[in-house]
């Protein structure tokens, strides 16, 4: 078997039981990196030489018979969102271009602590903006199932680094779905943590009051692994929770009895393709067979969640993205002689056209004469969707939907049209108002595209929604990869 | 309350983005297509319900007041367009 496909258990093993060393293991996925690259464009940057220094270290500490971690060896690229000390960190986007940051974000430490191997940066949509990564500055990424398709964004490069065997694990973050509508297009897992579980310092902020940083993986027990090594209270993250670190490992069961899951209507109907629909709730009667109760339920406040997101995200971003002004890092267009010229010409050639858009939006709803009409208004939306979870929660224990509207579409398809774009994550979005934790696992394909089943759990409730994850996985048994 | 040409020229003011005529153009459309959207919201009762700025409830964390490790000028200045006497360069602004 190729390396490459190993999963983080699968390799720890071997690395343990020195059937592989963590040179071979880097080697292994280097080479399936200059066999696919071209193809699907998944990185920025490449860190080969830092990745081999780090196989090294890990076979080191093998032969002299030190203990290692489950992360130790293990080949993993992170989104060019999260800064690495030394590594170019571009966010997608022209005025970050030769940005080297000087310190390493506390989630990427947190897996270098424990010996991962790092591949590179993965591209993305500029300043995580977007659901479909074509509006990175320098190249769109393409899904790994469908050439032609997008990989879903707006981490795109890191869903497809695993799911085209580029990387066993990466990192992404998520801020209205972009871990788990990219991993239900390119088939593989992708969760978001409850907001406030992993620190985001380092992580280049879009929308502080939504962004969490998470793992994508091939399979469920790799995210809890995952997981368990990302978590903690950092006090350089003014908004990170505190709490006893459990063993997300140990949560993984198939047995589901008396577990009660979900179904909101309103994310079943209008907007959902009915091949999608169909595809979820097949899966569903996979849960029966395990011992759960499935039945319908109502998040009434749901057709509001997108609107109120499209204030109040672009609102913090207009506010998080005025830093850069071309003084202190990044960009500055050359030959200007007035200060405010400067500052005007910077953004304008700096920033791409998606961006300029939610500044804009945000700016706007926040100038004077409009805050309390927009985000003043959008602020209560948000505790009207909190309290529609939180009733629905009552009841049950986990909720399901379609993780995405559609399968991966093509390339150009909504470049044009913003609205018909932020309607991809019409699903994932309401999550993140919430500041829920939810995960995207495989349930299916439709016309030879995976589909994502898509599960919410409780603030705090990683451990029963990696349950419901896991056992959905064993119970469904799909285990479909891409012919690239 | 659509959106004008106007307002997205004072916007692209505000927000330090300087904006040609076929881009105001383009981004008047968008953003109108947008807002209109966004507007659903307006419509809704929500005279009694309390804003939520974020989703889990949180207080100033300060942290003590003791001189930590932080960057040298060297490093703050790394990433500086331009620089001069461990400084900041800008165009002149008075």
């Amino acid at each position: 078997m190729e390396l490459y496909k190993l999963t983080i258990h699968e390799a720890h093993e071997k690395l343990v039981s020195k059937e592989i060393s963590a040179r071979e293991f880097t080697e292994s996925v280097f080479s399936r990196i200059d066999k696919v690259e071209d193809k699907v464009r998944s990185y920025l940057t490449l860190t080969k030489e830092i990745a081999f220094g780090q196989a090294e270290k890990v076979d080191r500490k093998i032969a002299s018979g030190e203990k290692i971690g489950p992360l130790a060896g293990i080949p993993a690229a992170i989104k060019d969102v999260m800064c690495v000390e030394g590594v170019r960190t571009t966010c997608g986007s022209k005025i970050l271009e030769n940005y080297v940051p000087v310190y390493t974000s506390t989630a990427a430490k947190n897996l270098l602590n424990e010996g991962i191997i790092m591949t590179g940066k993965t591209n993305m949509d500029e300043f995580a903006m977007g659901s479909s990564t074509e509006n990175s500055r320098f190249f769109p990424t393409r899904n790994p199932w469908d050439l032609e398709r997008v990989p879903g964004g707006s981490s795109g490069g890191s869903a497809t680094a695993v799911a085209a065997g580029e990387a066993i694990f990466s990192l992404g973050s998520d801020t209205g779905g972009s871990i788990r509508q990219p991993a239900a297009l390119c088939g593989i897992v992708g969760m978001k943590p409850t907001y406030g579980l992993v620190s985001r310092y380092g992580l280049v902020a879009f929308a502080s009051s939504l962004d969490q940083i998470g793992p994508f993986t091939k399979d469920v027990r790799d995210c809890a692994i995952t997981l368990n090594y990302l978590i903690g209270h950092d006090p350089l993250d003014s908004t990170s929770v505190k709490i006893d670190k459990p063993d997300y490992t140990k949560a993984l069961s198939d047995d589901l009895k008396g577990v009660k899951i979900g179904v909101p209507r309103e994310l079943m109907v209008e907007g959902i393709d009915p091949k999608v629909r169909e595809a979820v709730e097949n899966a569903l009667e996979v849960f029966g067979k395990s011992g759960a109760i499935v039945a319908e339920t109502s998040l009434p406040n749901l057709d509001y969640a997108l609107s109120a997101y499209y204030i109040i995200a672009p609102a913090e971003a207009s506010s998080n993205l005025a830093r850069f002004d071309g003084v202190r890092y990044g960009y500055r267009v050359p030959g200007t002689e007035d200060l405010m010229d400067m500052y005007m010409l910077t953004r304008a050639e700096g920033f791409g056209d998606e961006v300029k858009r939610r500044i804009m939006l945000g700016t706007y709803a926040l100038s004077a004469g409009y805050y309390e009409a927009y985000y003043g208004q959008a602020q209560k939306v948000r505790t009207l969707i909190i309290r529609d979870f939180n009733r629905a929660f009552e009841e049950f224990d986990v909720l399901v939907s379609p993780t995405s509207p559609t399968t991966a579409f093509k390339i150009g398809e909504k470049i044009d049209d913003p609205l018909q774009m932020y309607l991809s994550d019409i699903c994932t979005i309401p999550v993140n108002l919430a500041g829920l934790p939810a995960i995207s696992v495989p349930c299916g394909m439709v016309d030879e595209l995976p589909v994502g089943l898509h599960i919410i759990g409780k603030t705090l409730g990683e451990e029963m929604l990696l349950k419901v994850a896991y056992s959905f996985e064993q119970n469904f048994g799909w285990n479909e990869k891409p012919a690239l | 309350m659509a959106i004008s040409e106007k307002d997205v020229k004072h916007v692209g003011w505000l927000a330090r983005l300087a904006l040609n005529d076929a881009e105001i153009r383009k981004f008047t459309q968008q953003l109108g297509v947008i807002l209109e959207h966004a507007g659903k919201i307006a419509g809704l009762d929500t005279e009694n319900v309390p804003p939520t700025s974020h989703a889990i409830p949180l207080k100033n964390v300060l942290r003590e007041d003791k001189l930590g490790v932080c960057l040298t000028p060297e490093a703050a200045l790394l990433n500086a367009p331009e620089k001069e006497n461990q400084a900041f360069v800008v165009p002149k602004i008075v």
